[in-house]
């Protein structure tokens, strides 16, 4: 059974290059486009793991981290957070909310299968 | 689909992506200009984010770098520690400006220019060194072109944030522990040989499951580096009844042997740092130092790789181009219109078959049936008709929508102060006609901003406010759409206008023109009075362009104004090309089509209103108005109902703003004709503009007004030897 | 360029295929003008129809007869027999018309040709068309593709292409 990654990112462009890297690789993906319709899925749905971008209307990355941990199929979930380098309070911000890690943009896709190896 | 196919649509989603996201920059940039809006400023850092984050991921360096700054200006004045200060956003829009470029450049496969860019970013750099205050910082005077970035100091008490601020001086952020190079040991130790290898004491908060972190892929990860010894410390762990499973009780002290630096090792714990206590402890060759532990691995320096961009000498980047004027072959429609486009066919469908069934069996009883079904296909075919012309329909909005930065950015130029109004935004029309006119209304803008408007010191001199007001209008009236160009400014100077016409030789010094006429006058090539040729307009070249535009899409344009008050263009121009609102008319026994745009009136000529001029050219007086009359029977070689001008029609047309009256033996009916390329299969004619199929089948032709115009005015100026 | 080079641009950037296919044979549509047989590949003609009212066009040389409507496509017509400078024949309801399809320069055209009569369809091979030779009655000899008999009867093969090409693109009579 190939794991399940929720890959959310208000970019399209970027969902689509992180789905059809991790696709390529054998991962199912789950694409949304910000925190809210993550969150909406995660409700009813489990995934292996949660890649989420920070900066993204409506619901940022860190609140969705924040909120899965408190959905009980979420708490053990690894989650990364896909941050900037110019950013790197995000990073304090969303261990702080519950995430595993992050990965800093822009990342290469081996970067990031790497990355996931790591977790899952 | 291939892996290239699938990256390529990837890359071409996120060229599209980030030209939205710069527009978006761009709209709320120059509403920012008035209110900062705390939204407004995330939106745009948000787009400006994205761009930067998704250029890098896909390869595009030279945008991530420069997106960068322009980044990091933002995040500064959205999270308030900087104000947002009027050089600042005109920094910003340019930037835009720059992006822009290079993400098209990018999408066309072509190399990206740097040239605008660096000397920006110098800019750029320049601004965030300084202390941006919330209020109002020390803004100079507004910069038309980019100043050459002075050699500023770095403010003397940058804050500590530097880190992320400014990330673009790699060298000026503080390197805590360097512990680049193996050997340099804290406390000003030399260094006893070789490192070997590292000790590690890892004690992990209780909580580190909770961010699902795993001790044994840590593990894993740092045995990658060397052979690892891994020794856990049970001292925490409870009773087996106590025990909290989703806690972490254990720590452990790893030897690891590797000669990998300090950072290379701490990476293997950056995600579990923050809520543990680690220390490093070196293992050098034979002598083990005591125990100096490393405190744990310091933020290193924020280095993400740029070169500081060096400032040179360029001018002022491109000003946006704005939603392309260009053609491009495909068209976005709302899913609601075909939708309507679907039921429409559907009805029809059943029309169609309704008719059907009298094909097969008919009685003349039927007769009423069969009309009213024959008026249910015509109720089904114009609707169609409607549906399908309205798929080719846009909102003028898209061309609107390049007007609020261009009057900006003209505005400042000009040092004048402008408001501008855009009505009816979503007014429709043909795509085509869309394309055609936005170039055409760029200019008219422009001659508005730069002879219309006044300067703010005139406009209170002359009793008015300030700031001029620039008005866009479009509704739709009859079969056709109006634009409108409104400035409240100094309107035309008809004597000007006259004057200079007279010394052109454009006109009689004695001739009796009336107000419309001279306002005319200026759409004549090469007409300017402009005392001063500005960049902008009033090199005289651009309103015969702007005029012969308008009536090649078979439209109208005319001028109103008011001296001191303002001056109104209104353009007319066809809902759609493929389609004219015709009058057909009749000369001999040929049958002709006239859009109905260009007729002004016919009317029945009485002899005392027919002169003849040497000779040649025949004049009707037509109210205060000589017009020359064209014999149409004569330039298109047909046998006519009658020679006398006094026995047939004069049909008054008005083309490139003249006027003539062209004789025609019958006026016929007004209908809506579908217009039919001549070219297709024969070629063009000089004064047609394609043909018509009439109801009965046969061909109807179409005058092409503006050319017959044109090609009879210039014979005539021939025959009589002067300029027309 | 001139109208006339364009013209004859158009005409040969269609070079008609017939050349060197040995021994094959191709399918002619034969028709009557001033008492002459001609023939034209019938691959080329789209259908015959009657005459049809004809919409004058101004400016065009007297074999532009007008342009007529087939099937909502504006198609001119001409008259080979005043091209062919022959005499004029009145029109009628026994007036044909054969629709032939040329490929231009700038793509397919579509053309409608007033003969006197439509003969028949011959199969001809390459052996049995001949080269023109020097003049073909009034006929230019570049619009002549061969000459082909058939018993003792000849038939002038046309090059309908660049004879039809040339008729519609040449030059236009200033009014």
């Amino acid at each position: 059974m190939a794991a399940t990654i929720l890959a959310v990112d208000d970019s399209a462009s970027m969902r689509q290059m992180v789905s059809f890297t991790l696709k390529h690789a054998g991962y199912e993906v789950i694409e949304a486009a910000d925190g809210v319709e993550a969150l909406e899925y995660a409700r009813s749905n489990s995934v292996n793991l949660v890649l989420t971008d920070v900066n993204m209307p409506r619901m940022d990355g860190i609140t969705l981290v924040r909120e899965l941990r408190l959905l009980t199929s979420y708490k053990f979930t690894p989650m990364l957070v896909l941050t900037t380098e110019a950013a790197p309070e995000k990073k304090m911000q969303g261990k702080e909310a519950g995430a595993t890690g992050w990965l800093v943009k822009p990342f290469n896709p081996e970067k990031l299968l790497a990355t996931i190896a790591k977790v899952l | 689909m291939s892996i290239d196919q699938e990256m390529e649509e990837i890359l071409q989603l996120f060229f599209e992506e980030s030209l939205e996201g710069l527009d978006t920059m761009e709209s709320g940039l120059l509403t920012l200009d008035g209110s900062a809006n705390r939204e407004t400023i995330n939106t745009i850092f948000r787009a400006a984010h994205s761009i930067k984050g998704g250029a890098g991921t896909f390869g595009f360096m030279e945008i991530s770098g420069f997106t960068h700054s322009v980044e990091t200006l933002l995040d500064e004045m959205r999270n308030g520690t900087r104000g947002i200060t009027p050089d600042a956003l005109q920094v910003l829009l340019q930037s835009v400006d720059v992006i822009r470029e290079m993400v098209k450049s990018a999408q066309a496969k072509q190399p990206i220019v740097m040239v605008g860019a660096t000397a920006l970013s110098g800019e750029l750099l320049r601004i965030l060194a300084q202390k941006g205050a919330p209020a109002n910082s020390a803004a100079e005077s507004a910069a038309t072109n980019l100043p050459i970035p002075a050699a500023v100091p770095a403010a003397p008490d940058a804050p500590a944030a530097q880190a992320a601020a400014m990330a673009d001086e790699p060298d000026a952020s503080e390197a805590a522990v360097s512990s680049k190079s193996a050997g340099i040991a804290v406390n000003g130790n030399p260094p006893v040989g070789a490192l070997e290898g590292w000790r590690i004491v890892f004690e992990p908060d209780l909580s580190l499951f909770k961010t699902c972190n795993d001790p044994m892929r840590i593990f894993d990860e740092l045995a990658n580096l060397g052979p690892l010894e891994v020794e856990a410390h049970t001292a925490k762990v409870p009773p087996f009844g106590e025990l909290d499973p989703t806690q972490c009780l254990l720590s452990w002290t790893l030897l690891l042997r590797s000669a990998a630096e300090h950072a290379r090792v701490a990476e293997v714990f950056d995600w579990v740092d923050a809520n543990s206590k680690i220390a490093y402890e070196p293992i050098y060759g034979a002598a083990v130092s005591a125990g100096v532990p490393i405190p744990p691995a310091a933020d290193l320096p924020q280095a993400p790789g740029q070169r500081p961009m060096t400032s040179s000498d360029v001018p002022a980047a491109q000003p946006a181009s704005g939603k392309s004027g260009g053609e491009s072959g495909s068209l976005r429609v709302a899913t609601e219109k075909v939708d309507a486009l679907i039921n429409l066919v559907g009805e029809l469908v059943i029309t169609q078959s309704m008719l059907g069934r009298f094909a097969e069996k008919y009685e003349p009883q039927d007769i009423e049936s069969l009309r009213r079904s024959l008026a249910q296909l015509t109720r089904n075919t114009r609707e169609l008709q409607e549906s399908v012309l309205q798929i080719r329909m846009l909102p003028i909005g898209f061309s609107f929508n390049r007007f609020p930065r261009l009057v900006h950015d003209l505005s400042r130029k000009l040092g004048k102060k402008v408001d501008l109004k855009l009505c009816g935004e979503n007014t429709e029309l043909d795509k085509t006609v869309l394309e055609k006119i936005s170039d055409p209304l760029v200019h008219l803008v422009r001659n508005a901003l730069d002879h219309g408007l006044e300067s703010p010191e005139a406009r209170l001199a002359a009793g008015k406010s300030e700031t001029g007001t620039l008005e866009l209008n479009a509704f739709h009236e009859g079969g056709s759409i109006v634009i409108e160009v409104k400035d409240d400014g100094a309107g035309l100077n008809k004597d000007r206008i006259l004057a200079k016409a007279r010394e052109r030789g454009l006109v009689d010094a004695d001739a009796q023109l009336s107000d419309e006429n001279i306002y005319n006058l200026i759409f004549v090539a090469g007409f300017s009075t402009a005392d001063t040729v500005s960049d902008v307009s009033g090199r005289g070249v651009g309103m015969d362009v702007v005029r012969r535009n308008i009536n090649d899409l078979g439209g109208h344009v005319q001028i109103l104004s008011v001296p001191g008050r303002g001056s109104t263009i209104r353009i007319r121009l066809p809902l759609t090309l493929a389609i004219l609102e015709g009058q057909m008319l009749r000369v001999g026994k040929e049958i002709y089509v006239a859009s109905l745009v260009s007729i002004i009136e016919t009317v029945q000529s009485k002899r005392e209103d027919l002169s003849c001029v040497a000779g040649r050219t025949e004049l009707f007086k037509h109210r205060s108005d000589y017009l020359p009359v064209i014999r149409l029977y004569d330039l298109f070689g047909i046998e006519p109902d009658s020679r006398d001008i006094t026995d047939g029609l004069l049909v008054v047309l008005e083309a490139e703003g003249r006027r003539v009256a062209m004789l025609v033996d019958e006026l016929l009916a007004q209908q809506q004709v579908v217009i039919k390329s001549l070219e297709t299969n024969f070629k063009q004619v000089p004064g047609l503009a394609g043909a018509t199929i009439h109801g009965d089948g046969t061909v109807a032709l179409i005058l092409d007004v503006p050319g017959l115009v044109r090609t009879f005015l210039e014979r005539q100026s021939m025959q009589l030897g002067r300029a027309a | 360029m001139t109208e006339h080079e364009s013209a004859a641009n158009e005409a040969s950037a269609s070079a008609s295929p017939d050349a060197g296919d040995e021994g094959a044979s191709q399918q002619y549509l034969s028709f009557f003008l001033g008492g002459q047989e001609y023939g034209t590949d019938i691959l080329r003609v789209q259908e015959i129809k009657g005459w049809d009212t004809v919409t004058r066009v101004p400016y065009s040389p007297d074999f532009i007869l007008g342009v007529i409507n087939l099937r909502g496509a504006i198609v001119p017509v001409v008259d080979l027999r005043v091209r062919f400078a022959l005499e004029s024949a009145p029109f009628d309801t026994a007036t044909v018309v054969i629709v032939v399809r040329v490929a231009g320069a700038r793509g397919e055209r579509i053309v409608g040709l007033v003969v006197d009569a439509v003969s028949d369809v011959y199969s001809f091979s390459a052996e049995d068309i001949q080269p023109p030779p020097e003049a073909v009655g009034t006929l230019d000899q570049m619009y002549v593709l061969g000459l082909a008999k058939l018993g003792d009867k000849l038939v002038i093969i046309l090059d309908i292409e660049r004879l039809v090409i040339s008729s519609v693109l040449g030059d236009i009579k200033a009014a």
